[in-house]
């Protein structure tokens, strides 16, 4: 089955089953994958940082890169994965719009929210695909940890 | 003092549509002023949307998509999104340069200068209808322009918004062009600050 990632959501699963998210625009999709037990979590953050938000809101954790990454880090943990056989692909992160009007550059902020938090809970990032201006598909399969990208104007790439 | 999107009453959005109904109008005015077609539109509707839901209100994620995007500012903040499909940039494209065939994704120079111009006017149009009604000062900044997947471009509104919000505000109309029915979804997206200012202006609790 192809398990579908919403915006602001993460899932895991094991093969046969495998991951999407649909059209990654400033977003950022992480796909965390442990080789050995062939256990795969593709999160869809939508901010960097839950701590600037409003009061309340902050509770959709699935929302942002510092509390998504870590939940479902532990999440993975707990159904067996080891940290050390785990690794990080990332993609997307993109300025939708001309980045003159793009006034918070969200892609970028992003993407370093996102690497900060893999830093943090000590996952090496292994290939990635972000920034530029065009959003991203990515589909994230267990079975053999490839992560495949598709775009409207650069077509299909694995990672 | 409205906090959220979900707070609005019935009055409110009934408030909002008309808003919707005189800025979509004098948009659609300007449309067809620019074009030399008759514009009709639908009644525009309402709707507080959940970020998935705005999107899936649109199409599906996946969809290609050709969009303006019009910053608001001054005494109201927020954006107008239109969303132009592959039949709206067709038939407007061929009345300005007699195009036939177009692919989204390979439109040339003076297509996207048309189509961001067609954003432009019509954002404009919309913005001073809500300015005339309410005597608020409402500026636009200049127009961008993007191609890409319907979800990717929805993310620009849904992110800028979630950082105080779980949900959009949407008050989006389609527009009918010589009789023949084709989405070109434009949408207002007011912040909720704004909101009450609106209401205030207009003699409405917030």
């Amino acid at each position: 089955m192809n398990i579908s990632v919403g915006i602001s959501d993460w899932k895991i699963c094991k093969p046969p089953d495998s991951l999407v998210t649909y059209a990654l625009g400033s977003c950022v999709g992480i796909c965390l994958y442990d080789k050995v037990r062939k256990i795969g979590g593709l999160s869809h953050i939508m901010l960097p940082d839950s701590k600037n938000c409003g009061d309340g809101l902050a509770t959709n954790r699935m929302k942002f890169a510092d509390t998504a990454i870590p939940d479902m880090f532990k999440k993975m943990l707990s159904t067996g994965a080891v940290k050390a056989d785990m690794t990080a692909k990332i993609a997307g992160g993109a300025v939708m719009f001309s980045v003159a009007t793009d006034r918070f550059n969200i892609g970028e902020r992003n993407i370093a929210a996102v690497k900060a938090a893999l830093g943090a809970i000590g996952i090496r990032i292994i290939a990635q695909d972000v920034g530029l201006n065009y959003g991203r598909t990515v589909f994230f399969y267990p079975e053999n940890g490839v992560v495949k990208i598709k775009s409207t104007t650069k077509g299909e790439v694995s990672i | 003092m409205l906090e959220k999107y979900e707070d609005l009453n019935e009055m409110h959005l009934d408030v909002l549509k008309e808003i919707g109904n005189i800025g979509s109008g004098n948009a659609s005015t300007a449309l067809s002023a620019m074009i030399g077609r008759e514009i009709a539109i639908h009644m525009p509707s309402i709707k507080i949307l959940g970020f998935q839901e705005a999107i899936e209100n649109n199409g599906s994620p996946e969809d290609i998509v050709a969009a303006v995007l019009v910053r608001l500012k001054g005494e109201v903040s927020g954006m107008i999104l239109l969303l132009v499909e592959q039949e709206f940039a067709e038939n407007v494209l061929n009345v300005f340069f007699g195009e036939k065939d177009i692919d989204l994704l390979k439109l040339n120079e003076n297509d996207v200068s048309a189509l961001t111009e067609i954003g432009n006017i019509m954002g404009s149009a919309y913005v001073s209808a809500i300015a005339q009604l309410t005597g608020l000062e409402i500026g636009v900044e200049t127009p961008s322009f993007a191609v890409d997947m319907l979800g990717a471009i929805m993310s620009v509104p849904v992110i800028e918004f979630g950082e105080v919000s779980d949900k959009l505000l949407c008050i989006d109309k389609t527009i009918e062009i010589d009789g023949v029915s084709m989405k070109s979804n434009m949408m207002l997206i007011p912040t909720v600050d704004s909101l009450s200012n609106l209401f205030g202006k207009l003699g409405v609790d917030a």
